[in-house]
């Protein structure tokens, strides 16, 4: 974390379609790289004019970078939460932790790759971590379901939460899921079910928990391990009731207006934060995530750290307390009759 | 408080007759009719002027609508349970004139902005003119047979008896108030819309924050009776109405976490004959009674006996 690493980005495959003019941009400094090496080799004493405009160059991508990045839509966000160069859960385990011992049981059903649980260390703090993953490889993808975990996923969670509250360990999530999966072995062994547990489970867990939406957060089986004392985002995550797809199919006839569902729902950071629903949000590197993962992990350390310290003065009864007023005030309704829904109220008159 | 009158028959012999409904049971000896009681917020509902024919979802056959109104909304050639009012759960289940609704003054706000073919003020405001209701929970208390119990519904009519925030609120203070009075926890749920969407991820939070309320509820030794009818689904399904320490279903009632078509869309094979009904979640553990409406209230009455040893 400490030594810096200039990475040239991701490969052009994983190139985002808004992304194409920092491609451009890109592209036309290889070339003048290329020929400022060439006229050096030279000793072209053009060599010195190529370079200031070289320099230039490298300033004009970075403001272009962030310039871009700090107005995306929310559907582009969307897409930034999904690329594939994105770090997932254990690319953050291999960069932020310095030890991890898997645990995969659920005592009942079988593995699911899709929710990855150990012990691990975070600094000098020992802590349990549980996270979706989505996987890196075709094959790792289909293993996981894409990061949509089956209940005994959760089952599992819920177990190592446990496990971790008996040893007085804090626990970490990482969120990072485009919903529970939705198949006929799912539902045969209660989706519902275990979801509905975990929420109910992690409201009672006495020791810390901190979540973080690293990427995908949707719906049901994003909370299903999100029930926490802190709650942060990535930047570029999102966190939905419904998939955008999933909206505009039901309210627009298709999920072609899915931007237009993403839009809608609220679903960045920026709006949850101001729903009061999150903390938190991470900053991520310029550019995102996917292209500095040194970067990303460094801050999402520094906030999993600053969390846990915040939170180990709590005493058990304190800590529960505070979690179920946490959850307890979300929400935005209107009581009529009280003084602060006066003025709106007439719009909800019942009939 | 006085027991309606015609509660004798089911209550009265043991175990309730839903026949045949769960493994085990005896046949039909009697089914208890439930009173028409009057619920005061609810009596002066307009009805929405609706055909005097209606067909049955079930068996298809052409039904006079007053006839399955008088059979407690249940067809009565294929025993077809059509989803039932707020209003009539109440009359049906509770003591009559014992419900005390509290909370009525909660009203949703519009957190989004959200706007799909309406904007979301429009769509509320036209689904309590439509439904009588302010929102798609009740909840209140009343007495089941001379017991006194918490109850909260949630009314599949009312934006396909969705949750948003203040059906999270109003469950979760009847949650609270079950935990504190220590009295028996029942919520009715007809919900296929799961968390409601048209208030994004505060929706969501619901869910959080009905089951952290129940975990309290069930540290505290309450009881909760959780009773699924048609449809119940999505993020009501994954939260209390899983949470049970009783499960109930009325009859092939749809119940699961995602819906049918998105299940088939995903792994593009047939949905098996049956899938997510009532007798598919009874068989695979996740139930435990059947019961057939009419018993219902019997049955409840019974379950809460149990309550003081």
């Amino acid at each position: 974390m400490t030594t810096a690493i200039t990475n040239p980005g991701p490969p052009a495959k994983f190139r985002l379609p808004f992304e194409a003019p920092i491609a451009d941009m890109e592209a036309r400094l290889v070339e003048l790289e290329t020929k400022y090496a060439n006229a050096k080799a030279g000793q072209d004493n053009e060599a010195p004019a190529i370079g200031d405009q070289l320099r230039r160059m490298r300033r004009e991508l970075a403001g272009l970078v962030r310039s871009i990045y700090a107005n995306l839509s929310p559907w582009e966000t969307v897409l930034v939460s999904r690329c594939d160069a994105r770090p997932q859960t254990r690319d953050y385990i291999r960069l932020l932790f310095d030890q991890f011992v898997e645990l995969h049981g659920d005592r009942a059903t079988g593995d699911d790759p899709a929710i990855v649980c150990g012990f691990a260390h975070l600094g000098d703090r020992k802590v349990m971590l549980i996270g979706h993953q989505k996987g890196k490889t075709l094959a790792e993808r289909q293993a996981c379901h894409f990061g949509c975990a089956h209940p005994e996923g959760y089952r599992k969670a819920l177990l190592k939460m446990r496990l971790a509250a008996k040893l007085g360990l804090p626990v970490i999530t990482f969120i990072d899921t485009p919903g529970a999966f939705p198949g006929i072995e799912a539902e045969e062994r209660g989706q519902a079910l275990v979801i509905a547990e975990n929420l109910m489970g992690m409201s009672q867990v006495p020791t810390p928990i901190v979540s973080v939406v690293i990427g995908e957060g949707g719906s049901g089986g994003a909370l299903g391990i999100g029930v926490a004392d802190r709650v942060a985002m990535l930047q570029h995550s999102y966190y939905s009731v419904i998939s955008p797809e999933g909206c505009a199919t039901i309210l627009w006839k298709g999920n072609e207006h899915a931007p237009r569902a993403a839009d809608a729902l609220k679903m960045t950071s920026r709006d949850l934060l101001r729903m009061g629903v999150i903390d938190e949000i991470i900053p991520e590197p310029a550019g995102g995530a996917h292209r500095d993962h040194t970067e990303a992990a460094a801050n999402l350390k520094s906030f999993l750290l600053r969390s846990l310290r915040d939170l180990q003065g709590l005493s058990k009864e304190e800590l529960l307390q505070l979690r179920y007023e946490k959850f307890r005030r979300m929400g935005a309704y209107l009581e009529l009759g009280t003084e602060s829904s006066e003025e709106t109220a007439a719009a909800y008159q019942a009939p | 408080m006085s027991s309606p009158a015609p509660s004798a028959a089911a209550g009265s012999i043991g175990l309730p007759h839903s026949a045949g409904l769960n493994p085990g049971d005896q046949p039909i000896m009697a089914r208890e009719r439930a009173r028409k009681a009057t619920w005061q917020s609810l009596a002066e509902t307009k009805k929405v002027p609706e055909g005097v024919w209606m067909r049955c979802d079930g068996c298809k056959a052409t039904l006079f609508r007053k006839d399955v109104e008088r059979n407690l909304g249940v067809c009565p050639q294929c025993d077809h349970h059509f989803p039932i009012s707020a209003a009539e759960r109440i009359a049906q289940l509770l003591d009559a004139d014992t419900f005390e609704e509290w909370h009525a003054d909660l009203v949703p706000a519009d957190p989004l902005g959200f706007n799909d073919r309406r904007p979301y003020p429009e769509r509320i405001r036209a689904e309590q003119e439509r439904t009588g209701l302010r929102e798609a929970a009740v909840v209140g208390q009343g007495f089941i047979k001379g017991l006194r119990v918490v109850f909260g519904l949630t009314d599949s009519g009312f934006i396909m008896g969705s949750m948003g925030s203040v059906v999270g609120e109003k469950l979760t203070r009847a949650i609270e108030a079950a935990t504190e009075r220590s009295l028996p926890l029942i919520i009715v749920s007809g919900s296929g819309g799961g968390a409601r969407m048209h208030e994004g991820v505060l929706s969501l939070m619901q869910m959080a924050k009905v089951s952290a309320a129940l975990a309290r509820l069930n540290a505290a030794g309450g009881l909760f009776i959780s009773v699924l009818t048609h449809p119940t689904m999505g993020g009501v399904a994954a939260s209390f109405a899983s949470l049970g320490d009783v499960i109930l279903a009325e009859p092939r009632a749809l119940i699961g976490f995602a819906g049918p078509k998105v299940i088939q869309q995903t792994v593009r094979v047939n949905l098996p004959e049956g899938f997510q009904t009532s007798e598919f979640l009874l068989e695979h553990g996740f139930l435990d009674r059947i019961v057939h409406r009419a018993d219902l209230r019997g049955l409840l009455a019974q379950i809460v006996g149990y309550t003081t040893a």
